[in-house]
């Protein structure tokens, strides 16, 4: 009866408030702090480089948007210009009498420094300009042309002008050469369309993506040709029809497999059978097409599995009891409603395949290419091999390209993706 | 003149599925009872001129091409290929080849001059052969068509056999694609080891390849072992696993435990982005940002740190493991029943403890498979290192060094060099047929121990 009436003299009442107890609360309450601020501390790292990343190619690569231009006054001599071979004139003599004129205080050695300021490749776009039109031969012609890229770092605040003159790229008789073309109103910095409307050049000033564009276009468009239809036949043979043999297990662990198989070996694949084999041409986006292909393979059978997966039985039970065949069932009726899985899946697929680089490598699509290909099955670069070949050149201007052309690419691959995550809330449907 | 039997191919296509339309739908106005529609008719004739139309043309492309060219470096005149090697040979028949789309350099030998003369007349010819071949195919296979059409002809069971030939083909491709893989290094591995035993190569110290253009350098000086470049990418996966796992699963364990749905749904996907970075990006940015300030970070500590130092390549490999790793523990922690961790914070323990002491232990097959999974991409990976980190193999474990990896070394001793007939070239596809054996395995004990150890709860 004792027990009844106080039950706590059978077990003490446990003091919560005890220092000891209130220790351990704290300890375990520090322990609980501990991992969430680790937690967070990891999750800041990982969105820190992320960020540090962008803010760095953005800082190194904006300027390249810009480009320094020159306008000069070219007298296009007849002695200098021979209308019946313009093309092959002294081009050179005709650059030289344009800066004697615009510097008539300099004596040779000057006018020769100050020439470096005008960009390699002016004179060729003076030459276009005459060939357009042979009347210029005589008169004088008012053209704007890059500066060379010293001169573009220079006005771009890149080059310090407090640095000993041995430690620069320019001298100060060019800066001085430079502050008077300013001082004349004759620089202007417009955004550089060229950067997207030129093929590679040796000159950073001169070079742009547009082989890279369209050789990364070629490629894609082989790729997507290729990989579509065979991913989705694969997907759909293995998702509807493939009874549980060997053979299709086979072929599940296969891609499987695939999957994880690292690029560069794809890569020395594409080398040994459409090169060396099929003697296909070296560098051409239908190789890097074809070879990008099997690599994005694995992840549209996968997603499209999964999107025929998604697609709930009764709509094939129906159809069925209609009188559809099996496969009328599948292509009537279930691919239609997995179409927008599909595409999603696909988009990501060739956003992946836009930024692969290292078997591209391989089938020697990094050569320097000073045209862009008219045709898929000519040499051609795309835009990462275009960024590797940028970022291996020693030129300083280059560094400011190539960060340019990887925002290029962050942006074509934002908008892929974007494309993607639209396409999946506009058509995902729950059942 | 490709194009043209491309043409004449989609012209006979579409030829069939009218005609056998047309035929079907005369015998249909005619009261008959189809035993398939119409369009199945059409159907049969187009599938059945397109699959061989189709296999034959890219099956002429790949063979002629190297038909005539055998046949044309067989017809040269005697003797001027004597002395010749094999790739003294292949310069030739370029020559040739550019002799005959019209590209003269300099004054050819007369035999050059008519070999090239031989050669576009052939390829002309091959060309116009497949041309009339696949016209003449197509149309006979659009009379047999054709003269199949009744009414009782099972045109959908034809129909649907072709469309399940198809599919049952594209999923074999990913098999196809393996053996390609397999096959080819191990052919160019094989010929590789004729000139290197394959001993030297697993068990040498000294890599290097460049020295052994000279023929009379090649095997016996312990050129080609594969030591240092192993111990290279095992050193920069390490560099990376240390950044990449702790930051990995601590992320992986906030956004599963302590996070708000809103706070989750916000991160992760941004975490992703880390992934869909291509791995130039980061190649750049090591070269960019990170080894300049391990530089300049090491020079102030009085460290002397190489230019291209395993430790950027190793960070920014880290950078793209992250989302990586934390994906696949967020995925190993989630797929924990709930009642488990219920059950411990009825109990009483605080989430903190929950997570270590219950969640945590539970997922752990899958994070260790996802690690290792992490592991084998490491050592795949490769513009980050191509551009990261160094092409000098030496034999340190010294993360400030510069190491270079098994993929710098495929990437580098094939850039620009062609000819397959020296063990440099061939070295490349040794070390491919090592990293696909590496990460193969590698992805296959992963798979296992998720397997074998994943508890079952139901």
């Amino acid at each position: 009866m004792s027990d009844m009436t106080n039950p706590t003299t059978a077990r003490p009442r446990f003091d919560w408030k005890a220092p000891a107890y209130e220790a351990l609360i704290r300890k375990r309450r520090r322990s609980e702090v501990w991992l969430k601020t680790a937690g967070l501390v990891s999750i800041s790292l990982a969105l820190g480089f992320l960020a540090l990343m962008l803010v760095a190619l953005t800082a190194t690569g904006y300027k390249a948007f810009t480009q320094t231009h020159v306008t000069i006054e070219v007298p296009i001599s007849p002695d200098n210009v021979d209308s019946a071979d313009i093309f092959g004139s002294n081009w050179r003599r005709v650059m030289q009498a344009s800066i004697a004129n615009m510097f008539p205080d300099l004596d040779q050695a000057g006018l020769k420094e100050a020439g470096a300021i005008l960009s390699n490749g002016a004179q060729f776009l003076v030459r276009d300009a005459v060939i357009a039109d042979p009347s210029l031969i005589g008169g004088v012609l008012t053209i704007t042309v890059p500066t060379s890229d010293p001169f573009d770092q220079l006005n771009k605040g890149l080059v310090d002008r407090d640095t000993p003159e041995g430690n620069r790229r320019v001298t100060d008789a060019q800066i001085a050469a430079f502050d008077k073309l300013v001082a004349e109103g004759r620089i202007s910095t417009p955004f550089s369309w060229g950067l997207f409307t030129s093929p590679d050049s040796r000159f950073p000033e001169l070079a742009g993506l547009k082989g890279a564009f369209i050789g990364s276009g070629y490629l894609l468009l082989v790729c997507f040709a290729i990989a579509l239809p065979i991913g989705i036949g694969a997907a759909i043979y293995l998702e509807e029809f493939a009874p549980k043999t060997r053979f299709s297990d086979l072929i599940e662990v296969n891609i499987n497999n695939l999957a994880a198989v690292p690029s560069v070996v794809f890569g020395l694949l594409a080398l040994s059978v459409f090169l060396n084999w099929f003697g296909l041409t070296r560098g051409s986006p239908l190789v890097g097409g074809m070879t990008l292909a099997l690599m994005s393979l694995p992840t549209i059978i996968i997603a499209t599995r999964a999107a025929l997966k998604a697609v709930p039985p009764s709509i094939r039970e129906a159809a069925l009891g209609v009188g559809a065949s099996r496969q009328q069932v599948v292509f009537h009726h279930v691919l239609p409603l997995a179409m927008p899985g599909i595409m999603t899946g696909t988009i990501i697929a060739m956003a992946q395949a836009i930024g692969e680089t290292a078997p591209l490598l391989l089938i020697g699509m990094n050569a320097f290419m000073t045209s862009a290909p008219s045709t898929p099955f000519e040499s051609a670069t795309t835009l990462p091999t275009q960024i590797f070949i940028w970022a291996d050149s020693p030129e300083r201007g280059f560094v400011s390209r190539t960060s340019a052309a990887i925002l290029v690419l962050l942006a074509i691959l934002v908008m892929m993706n974007g494309l993607a995550i639209w396409l999946r809330r506009k058509f995902e449907r729950r059942w | 003149m490709t194009g043209l039997a491309f043409l004449i191919l989609f012209a006979a296509v579409i030829l069939g599925y009218v005609l056998n339309r047309k035929a079907a739908l005369q015998i249909k106005s005619q009261g008959a009872r189809m035993h398939s529609l119409t369009g199945f008719h059409g159907l049969y004739s187009a599938l059945l001129v397109a699959v061989p139309g189709f296999v034959v043309i890219l099956g002429w492309l790949i063979l002629q091409p190297v038909i005539v060219d055998r046949s044309v470096m067989a017809g040269l005149p005697d003797g001027v290929l004597d002395g010749l090697d094999k790739g003294a040979a292949s310069l030739v028949l370029a020559e040739i080849k550019s002799i005959a789309r019209g590209q003269v350099f300099g004054t050819p030998e007369d035999w050059k001059l008519a070999a090239a003369e031989t050669l576009a007349a052939r390829n002309a010819a091959a060309s116009l052969a497949l041309v009339v071949l696949i016209a003449v195919m197509s149309l006979a296979i659009i009379f047999f068509a054709r003269s199949r059409v009744s009414a009782d002809f099972r045109a959908r069971h034809g129909v649907e056999k072709i469309v399940m030939g198809l599919m049952i083909f594209c999923s074999t491709v990913a098999i196809f694609t393996t053996v390609g893989i397999v096959l080819s290094l191990l052919f160019e591995s094989i010929k590789f080891f004729r000139m290197v035993p394959l001993n030297e190569f697993l068990f040498g110290l000294r890599w290097e390849p460049q020295i052994a253009i000279r023929a009379d350098q090649v095997a016996g000086q312990g050129a080609f072992g594969v030591v240092p470049v192993i111990l290279g990418s095992v050193v920069i996966m390490m560099i990376a696993l240390v950044v990449a796992v702790p930051i990995g699963l601590f992320s992986a364990i906030y956004l599963n435990e302590f996070a708000s749905p809103r706070a989750r749904n916000i991160i992760k996907p941004t975490l992703e982005v880390l992934a869909g970075v291509p791995t130039i990006v980061y190649g750049f940015f090591a070269i960019l940002v990170v080894a300049p300030f391990l530089r300049g970070a090491g020079a102030s500590m009085g460290l002397e740190i190489s230019p291209n130092t395993a430790l950027a390549a190793g960070i920014c490999m880290a950078i793209m493991l992250i989302p990586f790793i934390s994906s696949f523990a967020d995925d190993a922690l989630s797929a924990v029943p709930r009642a488990l961790s219920d059950g411990s914070l009825a109990l009483g323990a605080t989430r903190g403890e929950t997570m270590q002491k219950i969640l945590f232990p539970a997922a752990v097959p899958g994070i260790v498979g996802g690690i290792l999974l992490a592991v084998s991409r490491a050592i795949g990976e490769t513009m980050i290192v191509v551009m990261a980190a160094g092409i000098i193999a030496s034999l340190t474990l010294n993360p400030l060094d510069s190491v270079t990896t098994v993929t710098v070394q495929i990437v580098t001793l094939l850039i620009g060099d062609t000819e397959f007939d020296n063990p440099k070239t061939l070295a490349a596809f040794a070390l491919g047929s090592l990293l696909f054996l590496i990460t193969l395995c590698i992805n296959i004990l992963a798979l296992r121990i998720v397997r074998k150890y994943r508890e079952q709860y139901d």
